[in-house]
């Protein structure tokens, strides 16, 4: 190869519309059909689970309507300590969104992070970081739950 | 006179030939434990069964790796700290802390240097010409990655649920070191070809790393076989970094087009570090995984003279996490370097 038919194909060398379709057809794809599959499947799960600690606390004679907030901290508590023992990420790396849109995808961000930056100490380190991933869902929370209200009250 | 030296050294666009030829010399490699359970368990020095080393953090565990293989080096050299006339290190955490705490322990004038994952053969690219010009008689050069001061600085912490996509790559835990020597016995530095940055715009990504780094992988490797006149076959292989199976792929596809069949003697060092099974997605990553690669595998073949003459083509992606979220696309770059074994 002469110095010449370098300069003059230096523009053929990484072309973008092939390299764009390059990797249309070649960049592998989620796995969408079983990771919808999964999603269900453990979804469906953690609500098991969650109805069976309700029942459990009916059965200890909490009043039904009063039962939902300790099974939500219940299930808030489980997911933080699988966090901690290190089992949930492997979990995650299966169940996908079903692990992550019940309150044990929030309990696992705000507990990873106060884990991981603990090092950092407690104020600086777990007390700033702890929300860093979980802190847009409440803000959009918020928001969401304030354009509704507004919303409701003008209807 | 001068401008004549320049001129018989410096050849084609990006490379230059060496005449003294630094000697590689003393590779050493510490693992991880999951590099420890790959096929490559064997190929290395240290092996550790714990990801934080009983460290206090996992960046000392970091620090911890790079500072043994840089030990081992100068012990399998037979060289004190005092002996060595410069080192040059890299890693990949912001300010590049291992690579300086490293050098704190060393008292060894230092060069702090940062390309991704393509810092070892950058270091290789400076040291050999700093040999090559009498500047040293020994230089020091290591790099190092560890898997979770990586994936808390560039993605998510590392006990948070994820499902990554099937083109992430897995930062390598490790770290590796080795000498350049003006004597002694070893592969010889034939040739370099710093590259340049590549950036097609289109990768924005941080999981895709391969495709951003092959562009820059292929730009360099047609690079160095046209400033030498050389056809992919002057080598018994051609090495590159950390592509994984997209990258490496789209670097042969690159390459292929542009007329240039590098397939029969091409090997990734991101594809050798972990089993299929181990669930890495696309490969391995991270400045360790070609130091890992290179060192424990494939140095040895050079010495047993099975491999005679190699390109290895360290490439590095040149992102950080606050470039990628403000929508920038993500910088490539890949430097090679050719060793030859008589």
């Amino acid at each position: 190869m002469a110095t010449e038919e370098v300069r003059k194909n230096k523009d053929v060398l990484i072309d973008r519309n092939w390299l764009k379709n390059w990797h249309k057809a070649k960049q592998p794809k989620p796995p969408l059909a079983r990771n919808i599959i999964m999603a269900f499947l453990v979804g469906g799960l953690v609500c098991l689970l969650g109805q069976f600690i309700l029942n459990g606390y009916i059965a200890l004679g909490v009043p039904a309507e009063e039962a939902g907030n300790p099974t939500v901290a219940t299930v808030i508590f489980i997911a933080a300590l699988l966090t901690g023992f290190g089992v949930f990420d492997n979990l995650a790396r299966h169940g996908g969104a079903g692990l992550a849109v019940p309150v044990t995808g929030f309990a696992n961000s705000v507990t990873a992070m106060a884990i991981e930056f603990r090092r950092e100490g407690l104020v600086l380190g777990s007390g700033a970081k702890m929300f860093g991933l979980a802190g847009p869902i409440i803000v959009f929370g918020v928001i969401t739950a304030f354009v509704i209200g507004i919303i409701s009250a003008l209807i | 006179m001068v401008e004549q030296m320049l001129v018989e050294k410096r050849v084609g666009e990006q490379s230059i030939v060496l005449d003294k030829r630094a000697v590689l010399l003393a590779p050493s490699t510490v693992a991880g434990p999951k590099e420890s359970l790959g096929p490559l368990a064997g190929c290395f020095d240290r092996c550790y069964d714990d990801i934080i080393l009983k460290e206090k953090s996992f960046e000392r565990a970091e620090c911890h790796m790079l500072e043994e293989s840089c030990f081992l080096a100068m012990g399998k050299a037979g060289l004190s700290p005092e002996e060595v006339d410069y080192f040059f290190s890299g890693d990949l955490l912001n300010q590049n802390i291992s690579a300086s705490f490293c050098a704190r322990k060393l008292a060894i004038p230092f060069f702090g240097i940062f390309n991704a994952c393509s810092t070892l053969c950058e270091s290789m690219c400076l040291g050999g010409m700093m040999i090559e010009g009498g500047f040293a008689k020994h230089i020091l050069f290591a790099v190092s990655s560890h898997n979770c001061s990586a994936e808390r600085q560039y993605r998510f912490p590392t006990e948070y649920g994820s499902q990554r996509p099937g083109y992430a790559q897995w930062t390598v835990t490790g770290a590796g070191a080795a000498l350049l020597g003006s004597s002694g016995e070893g592969p010889r530095l034939e040739s370099l070809t710093p590259g340049r940055i590549v950036d097609t715009g289109l990768i924005k990504d941080p999981y895709d790393m391969g495709s951003a780094m092959a562009s820059a992988a292929a730009h360099t490797i047609y690079t160095h076989l046209s400033d030498l006149q050389r056809d992919p076959s002057y080598y018994d292989l051609i090495i590159t970094g950390d592509l994984g199976g997209v990258g490496k792929k789209l670097n042969e596809d690159i390459l292929e087009r542009n007329g240039v069949r590098i397939a029969p003697n091409y090997a990734d060092c991101g594809m050798l570090i972990y089993h299929p099974h181990q669930q890495v997605d696309a490969g391995a990553s991270g400045c360790a995984c070609s130091a890992l690669g290179f060192f424990g595998y494939f140095y040895p073949k050079m010495l047993k003279k099975e491999l005679h003459r190699i390109l290895l083509v360290a490439t590095g992606s040149l992102h950080s996490p606050t470039t990628y979220l403000q929508g920038e696309s993500m910088p490539a770059i890949a430097h090679a370097v050719s060793l030859e074994m008589n």
